[in-house]
């Protein structure tokens, strides 16, 4: 069982409500699930959809084919139904479209009417489709009346009750209209499984963290991670300030880490433009920040609510003068949990900045799991605070020693004084002037402490064939779609994937040779969703790294599963 | 659970700051700059309120005198042109039991970081703002700032100045500014006395200080603030704004020095419950709560 469904519509017609409630009981079920949206710049209107892969067996990423079509708008009926696959279904309300269609496989269901029979408004429409597509695949709705419980909970009594009764009016409807509907939903054990999309990941990972402070503004497709950390604000005891732009919003966050707390802000490419002077600070500062930088497709506002990963040599360059960096670039929710915290405990240990590259596709992603591990997380406190600063006299906040890495006076806790200054400055963190204490103050910042931050980074994720004739090369958002191909090419071919999460600095060639898998494949395609292969250039200016071709993807829409397959083919 | 890991600090006597201890790094603005005045009258202010070098952090951007810091001994965070209000935000917000003081200028406060100033003051964080203002920029060799007289003629501006003045005082009492004062560098007791009143202030405060760069600023020299400059009467009421705001007005042949407004709105940190306890840097992190979040993605 792999079935594709999508509901599309205008954005305010409830897609969300719908495709929400949907992925919450299949994931509660037990059903393995992948989602992803596809929306507008706009609060109401247009043609958007949101996407749901279900099945018996791990499903990462989506496909181009659609089993069942929710149409809740005739433009976007017209816009979708060609993804439709022959034996699929397409669910509509004519009345609401003012349209009829003819084709047998098109099953019209009176949302409005049926809602209104359940004692409720137009509005519960959302419920009747989500009960009739459950109809349609053989489905009870136990589990789904818990999850209107829980949706309406703030609201009354008879307002759930209304949308159970409506659920069960489409379920009924669909039931009986469709009798010789081929779909049918294979049962799987009932172990509810964890739902969680890229975002809510990211700022689980920094609540899970010890993240103290949070500062942004809001930006696509960014705007989920502070969502998420200003829910927890209170019950774990966070700051989150939103910032009147992007600029202070970095100065914020360096300010909160310099007085003693784990600190982050979030954006998307715009706003990272505007951090970066303070992406800078933070270098000649040796102060700890994470960044998620969260792409979407530019130049300048580009596609807005779509994705791209076309930051990458931004991220990589960003921000004046000479300084080092992380960039970690999740390939899903699940990566995206463990790295956030990998990036607060390499920021504090290394007093770097680190950056958590996503994009629109991941932070919008909800994947399924039988759960997340809080044992492999890592939380260590590297300032220096209490009696062991007490105790210390004449502290220097960039006194130099061979790691490279000063310990990071928490100021106000004794009356050692902490200083930081955005000047080259000396060991006492004083404006300097001179050449020594400059080469000084590189070399601890850059030479000294690279080796042991490189030392850090993990080989890239590889999967498939042991002697691959197909190697497909990515980073990032790409991890399911990647690996999936590689299951499906692997039917006919030796095929593997080589996954990059952590991407700068590169991982070491001793840990993994993946030069050596590339170079020995005789088709090596680097695989990413921008236009000028950002990640095959870094692995050719620091590897020496060649590919064979690669597929490029910048029309802002992600890869799918099946549409990638076919891409690499075409270069076989 | 969260406070007894801190208590091991090991508690020292308080001791009284004098004015010699005080001393940072030798300055490096030119011979008779005004800076000196607002050196010495801070100095002033730490040993008169009793306030320890390590009690407070001093913030600043870039700038003559975002130099401040250095030339005093002090917790410091000197950051980036325009960005010292952000920093301190931060700053204050994760440690709200520790004084922040910011010392900026007019190019680097009203030019560079006008954005971060607007939304400073309505944040109202508890911390004082001491803005530098000698109408000119000093670091980069004469330019025009915000708050030059319209019509100046400098290297940059070789036509004179088209721009109207920016007026701080007017500008801070129409955004409800909690806090809002003037005062003088060549004026030490006074100077001193406002930036008491001003840290003892809980909300956000601002002091615009006259000050005359010798180097670059011929018309606004030591002379011509003293031909204009006087104290407000000591029935003046600074917390009628109407009234306040008439007087802010006044520029030219007189220049009102003192607490021009001042209101009682409450301190964001006294409004938000993650911090109505224990300062954000003094909050353990309860990893033990995980679990149960991670139960709410089922």
């Amino acid at each position: 069982m792999d079935y594709t469904l999508r509901i599309c519509g205008q954005a305010g017609q409830g897609i969300q409500t719908i495709g929400g409630s949907l992925a919450r009981y299949f994931a509660r079920s037990g059903y393995h699930i992948f989602t992803n949206k596809d929306y507008e710049s706009r609060v109401r209107g247009g043609h958007n959809y949101y996407q749901l892969r279900v099945s018996d067996m791990p499903v990462i990423s989506s496909l181009d084919r659609i089993d069942i079509l929710v149409a809740l708008d005739a433009v976007s009926l017209e816009i979708y139904r060609i993804d439709l696959k022959d034996e699929g279904h397409l669910i509509y309300d004519s009345k609401s479209l003012h349209q009829e269609y003819k084709q047998d496989n098109y099953l019209d269901i009176p949302f409005e009417i049926l809602a209104a029979e359940s004692g409720g408004s137009k509005i519960m429409s959302n419920s009747v489709a989500t009960g009739a597509i459950l109809g349609l695949l053989g489905m009870d709705l136990e589990i789904l009346n818990g999850i209107i419980r829980e949706s309406f909970a703030k609201k009354e009594q008879s307002i759930q009750d209304s949308n159970i009764a409506a659920a069960a009016a489409g379920h009924q409807f669909a039931v009986k209209a469709c009798t010789s509907c081929p779909l049918t939903a294979d049962t799987v054990n009932n172990n509810p499984r964890m739902l969680i999309s890229g975002s809510d990941a990211i700022g689980l990972g920094a609540v899970a963290s010890g993240l103290k402070f949070y500062s942004a503004y809001p930006m696509t497709p960014s705007t989920g991670i502070m969502n998420y950390i200003a829910d927890k604000e209170v019950e774990y005891g966070i700051i989150v300030e939103q910032a009147e732009d992007e600029i202070a919003a970095i100065n914020m966050a360096l300010g909160a880490s310099y007085a003693g707390v784990r600190s982050m802000t979030g954006t998307s490419g715009g706003g990272f433009a505007l951090m970066t002077e303070g992406l800078s600070l933070a270098g000649i500062t040796e102060t700890p920040i994470v960044i998620a930088l969260a792409q979407r497709p530019g130049p300048a506002t580009g596609l807005p609510t779509r994705t791209e990963q076309g930051d990458l040599n931004f991220a990589l360059h960003a921000g004046h003068g000479e300084f080092p960096r992380v960039i970690l670039a999740p390939g899903s929710p699940e990566q995206a949990f463990y790295l956030t915290n990998k990036a607060f405990g390499l920021a504090e240990k290394y007093q770097v900045p680190v950056i958590i590259l996503t994009d629109q596709y991941l932070a919008d992603s909800e994947w399924t799991y039988d759960g997340f591990d809080t044992s492999r997380l890592h939380n260590h406190d590297q300032r220096l605070r209490g009696e062991a600063l007490a105790n210390m006299n004449n502290y220097k906040r960039y006194a130099c020693t061979d790691s490279g890495v000063t310990p990071m006076a928490v100021p106000g806790e004794s009356v050692n004084l902490v200083v930081v200054d955005s000047d080259e400055h000396n060991e006492e963190g004083h404006m300097i002037e001179d050449a020594a204490t400059r080469n000084l103050m590189m070399d601890k910042r850059i030479f000294k402490k690279l080796p042991h931050i490189r030392e850090e980074i993990s080989a890239p994720a590889y999967y498939g064939s042991e002697k691959p004739e197909i190697v497909l090369v990515g980073w990032g958002s790409t991890y399911g779609v990647l690996k999936e191909t590689v299951q499906i090419l692997s039917g006919e071919y030796e095929a593997a994937m080589l996954h990059f999460s952590e991407i700068y600095p590169l991982p070491e060639i001793e840990k993994l040779d993946y030069a050596e898998i590339i170079r020995k494949a005789s088709v090596s395609l680097c695989i990413e969703n921008n236009a000028t292969g950002q990640f095959e250039r870094l692995l050719r200016a620091e590897a020496g790294i060649s590919f064979t071709g690669n597929i490029r993807k910048y029309d802002g829409r992600p890869f799918s599963a099946d549409g990638l397959t076919g891409e690499v083919n075409a270069r076989i | 659970m969260m406070e007894g890991l801190f208590q091991l600090t090991v508690l020292r006597e308080k001791s009284m700051p004098e004015f010699k201890d005080l001393k940072g790094i030798e300055p490096a603005w030119c011979p008779g700059c005004g800076n000196f005045g607002i050196l010495k009258a801070f100095k002033d202010t730490l040993v008169q309120m009793n306030i320890e070098p390590h009690e407070f952090t001093a913030v600043s951007g870039i700038g003559q005198a975002a130099k401040f810091p250095h030339y005093i001994k002090c917790n410091t965070f000197n950051g980036l042109h325009g960005r010292a209000l952000p920093a301190a935000t931060g700053i204050r917000l994760a440690n709200h039991k520790q004084r922040v003081m910011i010392f900026t200028g007019d190019g680097d406060c009203y030019g560079e970081g006008g954005n971060h100033l607007i939304h400073t003051i309505r944040r109202n964080i508890n911390m004082s703002l001491f803005v530098h203002d000698n109408q000119i920029y000093g670091l980069t060799k004469g330019q025009a700032s915000p708050t030059s007289a319209e019509g100046i003629h400098t290297k940059n501006q070789p036509l004179g100045v088209f721009s109207e003045q920016l007026n701080p005082m007017a500008m801070a009492i129409a955004l409800d500014c909690s806090f809002v004062a003037r005062s003088f560098s060549a004026d030490p007791e006074h100077l001193t006395k406002t930036m008491k009143a001003a840290i003892e202030h809980n909300g956000f405060s601002l002091v615009d200080i006259l000050q005359p760069c010798i180097t670059f600023n011929k018309l606004n020299t030591y002379e011509w603030y003293k031909e204009r400059v006087y104290y407000l009467e000591n029935e003046y009421n600074p917390e009628d704004r109407v009234s306040a705001f008439a007087r802010s007005l006044e520029w030219g042949d007189k220049i009102p020095l003192g607490i021009i407004y001042k209101n009682n709105r409450p301190a964001l940190e006294d409004r938000n419950p993650v911090i109505s306890e224990l300062a954000l840097v003094k909050q353990q992190f309860n990893g033990t709560l995980i679990n149960k979040t991670l139960r709410e993605f089922y």
